[in-house]
């Protein structure tokens, strides 16, 4: 008898665990939202907990509001992963590289235009004239400069080339190369490592190319403008040697390098820098002066539960005064926030000057990278393409010809 | 559970029908009982999950759209139209092979070696045992600092003259660094395992072979090599299998680079499922994957019989 009810008992709890799981008691009470982020830096998640506890406490139907911090190296991977799972979270950030994959694919729900928005930053967002994610960092490429090693080498420094109209490829490759020979790092290119080779539009923008045609289906590695601009950067690897070669790992945040291409936010990173530092906007190219623009979205999920309460919480998230205080870590993509006052009093480390040419400018004109359908797969094969020309001897030409031949079947998808 | 299975005591006479829960009934549950927490979990992690890795590899499942259609063999139609399979093999093939033959006769010449009576033999052991127990990746990520082109290898290197290749980023020396990292990690396992059966072979056959005149090497080839088959058996079903499943050491150094000369079955697998969102064609590589671990396995099982000597 004892034995029976044990075994009823241990049926029971087994049943009882194996359904558990689906239980889900979403109806009644407030509901909780989630948003996945790739941001862990304290100060990020301090000020969006704020604009939460600030929203909840206005809308009691909504319980608790939770930023999940994924790391960037595998963000979309995971957050893709989670969706597959049916673990999909309510709202999420999106690279600008992925949007046409989250866009076209029917997997955000549609979300309201702010009139304030500019339509330079909504564009990879839109589909038939509907925005399906806030584009709520819409952050500039800029070159930082650590002067002091500029100095050192006996260069003139980026700010007086600017000013003198002199600031070309050209010479941040001579300034580049002569801090390098006295064993420092000379240009680091963010985020590429011979491997992000789409963080090099940074440098290819300059030269009129792109990786692809507006419309995605003509590969554009094998135009002459940009086998120019790979070429230029192959000298810069091992010629002129104004970059560290592949393998090589110089960080400029740790003054081990003379400039860094990258992402204006990255400025924080330099609050503690030991060394004195500069932003100047890209140097210009042959095809003259342009910027170049990352960008980050927040998209609702439509499978995610709650998905009016999630849109609701997106549109207080992002309106005017939130997007002020956003400000201060991701420039905002409303028309009346981008003057240099607005944004000096939440950038304290960049100058008004610094402000204007790297940032404002930048967003009205900049060009945003690369984006795609089906891009992590592009992405991957334009990698393995574009190996053989990070050696010394490699015939440019050929390896920018062998790229498109990988890459037209997936862009004629 | 002694409690349990105790005769009930009774001094009536016997009931006409035999009571449901016999000894032999309840010696057969509580078997089950015992064994029901590793079946439930080889139940929920191994066969249930293979059962539906068959079943997606039917499907074309696109997470973002929230799509799941059945496809039926167009998946598998694929493996034989991609162009990039061929040298996924080829590299899976070279990786397995190298390591293979260099793990197992690494840790048959260290146990051999550290099975004399020297001194210092045992720190020897623990030295070569040490990278089994420290996690994978972090040794993974130390060995990506060293064989940068700067890095330790290379600088070491430099002091003997020699002008060391940029180990991680050209084809053949990324393939062989892969290799080394992995043996080193693990060489000790077998190590270990070699040394125990080194232990157990009994000291009169070698003392019978010497009397006998066999050399040193003839001693090695016809004592020791029989009486430890049974040890290189498992060293090499467990060596094979580990790896064909390589991942993190791929994911930590190379990427699968240059070009794809490091991607290897399962880093491919991972990029078509979860990179590339093709989780249905993932699936049908993850069918590949596991004949081709099946295949070896089996073969080798089967011809243990006639070259594993003493087998109990």
């Amino acid at each position: 008898m004892k034995l029976r009810a044990l075994t009823a008992a241990a049926t029971t709890a087994a049943l009882l665990a194996g359904c558990g799981g689906g239980a889900d008691t979403g109806s009644e009470g407030p509901v909780d939202l989630r948003m996945t982020v790739w941001s862990a830096n304290a100060k990020h998640l301090a000020l969006f907990d704020q604009i939460a506890a600030a929203y909840t406490k206005d809308h009691p139907d909504v319980g608790k509001i939770t930023f999940e911090a994924i790391p960037f190296e595998n963000y979309t991977t995971t957050l893709t992963t989670q969706i597959g799972g049916g673990n999909v979270p309510n709202l999420a950030w999106i690279l600008e590289s992925t949007a046409p994959d989250f866009v076209t694919s029917g997997a955000l729900a549609p979300i309201d235009k702010d009139p304030d928005l500019l339509p330079s930053t909504t564009a990879n967002w839109e589909k038939d004239g509907q925005l399906y994610a806030y584009p709520f960092s819409t952050s500039p490429l800029g070159v930082f400069v650590n002067t002091d090693l500029v100095e050192a080498a006996g260069r003139p420094s980026p700010a007086q080339q600017v000013a003198a109209g002199t600031w070309t490829w050209e010479e941040a490759a001579a300034t580049g190369a002569a801090v390098q020979k006295s064993g420092k790092g000379g240009i680091v290119v963010g985020d590429f490592d011979y491997k992000g080779w789409d963080t090099l539009n940074s440098i290819w923008a300059g030269w009129g190319a792109r990786p692809w045609s507006e419309d995605g289906k003509t590969c554009g590695f094998d135009q002459p403008e940009m086998v120019d601009a790979m070429s230029f950067v192959h000298d810069l690897a091992f010629t002129t040697k104004a970059m560290p070669g592949p393998g090589v790992t110089k960080d400029f945040y740790a003054g081990d390098a003379a400039m860094v291409l990258t992402q204006i936010s990255r400025a924080a990173l330099l609050e503690k820098a030991r060394f004195t530092w500069d932003l100047v906007p890209l140097p210009k190219g042959p095809a003259g002066e342009y910027s170049v623009v990352g960008q980050a979205g927040i998209g609702v999920l439509k499978r995610g539960k709650n998905a009016e309460a999630a849109k609701d919480f997106l549109a207080y998230f992002t309106n005017a005064e939130n997007s002020a205080e956003l400000a201060q870590f991701f420039p905002p993509p409303r028309k009346s926030q981008l003057t240099a006052e607005t944004l000096a009093k939440a950038n304290p480390l960049l100058k008004p000057a610094q402000l204007q040419s790297v940032v404002i400018d930048g967003i009205e004109r900049g060009d945003i990278k690369p984006s795609h359908t089906g891009y992590a797969e592009l992405q991957q094969t334009v990698r393995a393409a574009l190996d053989p020309l990070w050696r010394p001897d490699a015939d440019v030409s050929g390896v920018m010809s062998g790229v498109c031949a990988k890459i037209n079947p997936l862009l004629a998808k | 559970m002694t409690l349990l299975l105790e005769k009930p005591a009774s001094t009536v006479a016997p009931p006409e029908k035999a009571p449901y829960w016999t000894m032999r009934r309840r010696d057969q549950l509580a078997g089950w009982l015992m064994v029901a927490p590793q079946l439930a979990g080889i139940v929920a992690f191994v066969i249930v999950p293979l059962g539906m890795v068959g079943w997606y590899s039917l499907h074309e499942w696109n997470v973002l759209a929230g799509t799941f259609d059945f496809v039926g063999a167009d998946n598998y139609a694929a493996l034989a139209d991609d162009r990039e399979l061929g040298s996924v093999l080829k590299a899976t093939g070279l990786f397995s092979v190298g390591l293979v033959v260099l793990n197992l006769s690494l840790a048959l010449f260290l146990a051999v070696l550290l099975n004399q009576k020297l001194r210092g033999t045992v720190v020897f052991r623990t030295l070569f045992f040490s990278p089994v127990v420290v996690t994978l990746v972090a040794w993974t990520i130390v060995w990506g600092f060293l064989l940068q082109d700067n890095g330790g290898v290379n600088a070491f290197l430099d002091v003997a003259g020699i002008d060391g290749p940029n180990w991680l980023r050209s084809g053949g020396s990324a393939m062989a660094s892969v290799i080394v990292v992995q043996l080193f990690k693990n060489v000790g396992l077998n190590m270990v395992l070699f040394l125990a059966a080194l232990q157990g072979v009994p000291a009169e056959l070698y003392e019978a072979a010497r009397i006998d005149g066999a050399s040193a090497w003839a001693r090695f080839r016809r004592v020791t090599v029989p009486l430890i088959s049974p040890t290189i058996l498992l060293t090499m079903i467990l060596t094979i299998v580990g790896s064909l499943q390589v991942f993190a050491q791929i994911a930590v150094l190379t990427q699968g680079g240059p070009g794809t000369s490091t991607t290897v079955l399962v880093y491919y697998l991972y990029q078509q499922a979860f990179q590339f969102h093709h989780l249905g064609y993932g699936a049908t590589l993850s069918v590949l994957l596991f004949g081709i671990v099946l295949v070896p396995t089996v073969i080798q099982w089967r011809m243990r019989r006639k070259w594993v000597f003493h087998e109990s």
